[in-house]
């Protein structure tokens, strides 16, 4: 029951259908990792599992421990635990990280309840200092002006802050230098436990040095076509795609 | 800013959105003619030199055609002939409020003004349809020498300094609604702030329109003698009533050798208000005069605050927010006149158009060509939230001769469904999505407010926002 299920999801943009029948569990206490070349739907699946409306699901379903998730607007998905680090985060000027971060805190809380001020900065500072964010991006309009790496960062301290049942981490590791990576992974490694799945999206086989995976998928046209352990992904470092292609 | 304040002003539609019943003494009734002027006359006990200006201001009010060759065709909706022109229970505002009669002392209980008089205010006014019921300063203000009262004691008790300035600013017939607010005013506050006083807490005014059908044309007048500074804040409200009602200011500010004048307004009218306001200052050498002005609610604004820089090396300011909410329309800007070298204007003007909400910019900048090292700096930006809203911007900016400074930037953006989307996958519904990103855009500008206001006015988008979103 403790899983994010994907059942056969058929889903397309407009008329073009991107994910084509897609199975995957993920259970809590597990990370998954999805690879797979340009193009083949990952940050599609991410996003219509977050109920990003551009996406119309044409079959098939997705459920957070086994409650159907797909009719619901993407902020009561996200209030039920799931959590989408964005491959491309969005600028949101004038707006604060600490109060962005706040007010997704607050959202959380019951009907009348008050996030207390100084707790709140507590654990904001500790996640920042965890992940070698500075004090002053607190002050920093959300994504506005950051590097790439910063942004990154800068969704994981959110995802650190909000602490969600299920996380898929969309090419987190991009655009992240070696030291970065190494903060952003241990960052990620810190959430893991028996509480929360993970699902992540990459690259690169390097990324899962540091966050070792219990298993890893390999997608092509909107489908999961091959699945293995971390193994895998060493494997298709060495050896490319197309013979996992060629196979089916 | 810190949101942890409970807010001290009530200045949202819904907390203003009430009315008790008033017996008025003085009812000038329906209409206007050369009569209503008598009575008003008669009533406030006007010198003969005011009865003059009223009917002259009159006069002009007849002639002036309505200026919908440029302004909005609504403005033809304005039945003069329905409205009444002056209308209270006694003439002389009181200096505590347990000498107000408890039907108005309620009205401004509810909205909170005499707790906020307490906290944080250096002196208030409570205007009440047409006249001030209460006002009063803090002892130690009133020792330096600050005069605070309604617009009618300001000129039958100070002549000699309202004479001097009163109408210069803005002449009666600068156009058709300050004309009629030059035949009818009554209410509104005068000012005087001696040589090298420098007020430290602000200075509020109220106005409330209480009565249905109502012309409410208040007068203002502040003088900051040479080195003194000041900040006056104004609140406004009505009830939402089935009718329209007219509120038709004009504001004249003077800022002698040096002084500084910080004019705050949010007014939060509801949307059967024509807000048709005239406001302008005369800054004199090395003086400042900013206007901050925010914008909600009204049927039709029309408001421009201008600054007239007559001495050398003075600085005129607006900073606006406009928030034009579904059937509304904004229609404000800025007029910046340079008149003596080395003189500096900054606009900024940010304006939110709801559903089918309208916001219009209108700046004009004039520097001419005899001057010499002059600057402005103009920004304005529109937000527009659905696919109906809209906006327009008319900048005229003319400068001649050579050695100025002038800078002008304009965008106009609309919500981004990707933002949303990314603070509703953080858990935040879409109308709180909407009201952060609408809080963001004018955060700049808000942070400029003082805190009791900017804490309001993020309230009252967040309002707003609901509203907009099903
Ligand atoms: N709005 C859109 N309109 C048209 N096609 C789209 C749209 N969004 C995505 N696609 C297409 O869907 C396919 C899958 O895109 P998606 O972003 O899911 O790929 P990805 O696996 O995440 O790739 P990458 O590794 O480059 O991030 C691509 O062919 C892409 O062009
Ligand atoms: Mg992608």
């Amino acid at each position: 029951m403790n899983t994010l299920s994907i059942r056969n999801l058929h889903a397309s943009i407009g008329d073009k259908p991107i994910l084509r029948g897609l199975n995957l569990d993920i259970p809590q206490g597990e990370v998954h990792a999805i690879m797979g070349k340009n193009g083949s739907g990952k940050s599609t699946l991410a996003k219509v599992m977050a109920g990003h409306p551009d996406y119309t699901v044409t079959s098939g379903d997705v459920l957070l421990n086994g409650q159907s998730i797909l009719g619901m607007e993407p902020d009561v998905r996200a209030r039920l635990g799931l959590f989408l680090a964005f491959q491309y985060p969005m600028e949101i000027p004038g707006v604060t990280i600490a109060n962005f971060i706040r007010a997704a805190v607050q959202a959380r809380l019951p009907e009348g309840e008050e996030l207390e001020a100084t707790e709140y900065y507590a654990k904001l500072y500790a996640k920042m200092d965890e992940l070698s964010i500075p004090r002053a991006f607190t002050s920093r309009s959300v994504n506005e002006g950051f590097s790439g790496g910063e942004k990154k960062r800068c969704e994981v301290l959110q995802m650190a802050m909000l602490q969600p049942r299920y996380a898929v981490l969309d090419e987190t590791d991009s655009g992240l230098d070696i030291d970065a990576l190494k903060v952003v992974s241990s960052g990620v490694n810190a959430l893991r436990g028996p509480e929360v799945g993970m699902l992540v999206i990459t690259h690169y086989q390097r990324l899962l040095d540091y966050i070792v995976p219990d298993k890893v998928h390999v997608m092509a046209e909107g489908e999961i076509v091959l699945s293995g352990d971390k193994d895998l992904a060493l494997k298709l470092e060495a050896e490319g795609y197309d013979w996992v292609t060629a196979k089916n | 800013m810190n949101t942890e304040t409970k807010p001290d002003i009530n200045i949202d539609r819904s907390v203003g959105d009430f009315r008790y019943d008033v017996d008025y003494a003085f009812d000038a009734g329906v209409g206007l003619t050369e009569k209503t002027i008598d009575y008003i006359c008669d009533v406030k006990g006007d010198p003969d030199w005011v009865r003059k200006f009223r009917k002259e201001g009159y006069k002009k009010f007849l002639e002036k055609p309505m200026p919908t060759h440029w302004a909005s065709k609504d403005l033809e909706n304005i039945v003069f002939e329905n409205i009444r022109y002056y209308l209270s229970q006694g003439q002389v505002p009181k200096r505590s409020w347990d000498d107000v009669p408890e039907d108005v002392k309620r009205t401004f209980e509810r909205l909170g003004i005499p707790e906020q008089e307490r906290k944080f205010l250096a002196g208030v006014e409570a205007q009440f349809d047409s006249e001030a019921a209460y006002s009063n300063i803090k002892e130690a203000v009133g020792k330096q020498g600050v005069i605070f009262v309604g617009s009618t004691e300001g000129l039958q008790k100070h002549p000699e300094i309202f004479k001097k300035w009163f109408g210069k600013v803005i002449p009666s017939g600068d156009n058709k609604f300050s004309a009629l607010n030059s035949a009818v005013f009554s209410g509104g506050s005068f000012i005087y702030i001696p040589p090298g006083v420098k007020v430290s807490h602000p200075l509020q005014a109220y106005f409330r329109i209480n009565a249905q059908n109502f012309g409410q044309f208040e007068r203002t007048l502040i003088i900051a003698d040479e080195g003194s500074e000041v900040t006056y804040m104004e609140g406004c409200t009505a009830p939402k009533f089935e009718t329209a009602t007219l509120h038709s200011a004009v504001v004249e500010l003077v800022a002698l050798k040096g002084a500084k004048i910080q004019y705050i307004t949010v007014q939060n009218w509801s949307s059967n208000v024509f807000n048709l306001v005239t406001k302008r200052g005369l800054a004199h050498e090395d003086a400042e005069i900013k206007w901050i002005d925010c914008n909600i609610g009204s049927r039709l604004t029309m408001k421009y605050p201008g600054v007239v820089m007559k001495g050398r090396r003075a600085r005129g300011e607006v900073i606006s927010i406009a928030l034009a909410g579904d059937g509304q329309h904004q229609d404000t800007g800025a007029k910046m006149v340079h008149a003596a070298d080395e003189t500096t204007s900054n606009i900024i003007s940010k304006s939110i158009s709801l559903g089918t909400g309208r916001s219009t910019y209108r700046g004009m900048v004039h520097i001419p060509k005899h001057l010499k090292k002059c600057k402005n700096n103009t920004e304005c930006d529109a937000l527009l939230i659905n696919a109906n809203s809209r906006t327009d911007t008319y900048p005229a900016i003319t400068v001649r001769g050579q050695g100025h400074s002038v800078q002008h930037e304009a965008s106009v953006s609309q919500i981004n469904a990707e933002q949303i989307f990314y603070m509703q996958q953080r858990g935040l519904s879409e109308a709180a999505a909407m009201s952060l990103a609408v809080n963001g855009f004018v955060n700049d500008l808000v942070q400029q407010f003082p805190m009791e206001y900017s804490v309001e006015l993020k309230r009252l988008i967040d309002l707003e926002m609901e509203g907009s979103v099903g």
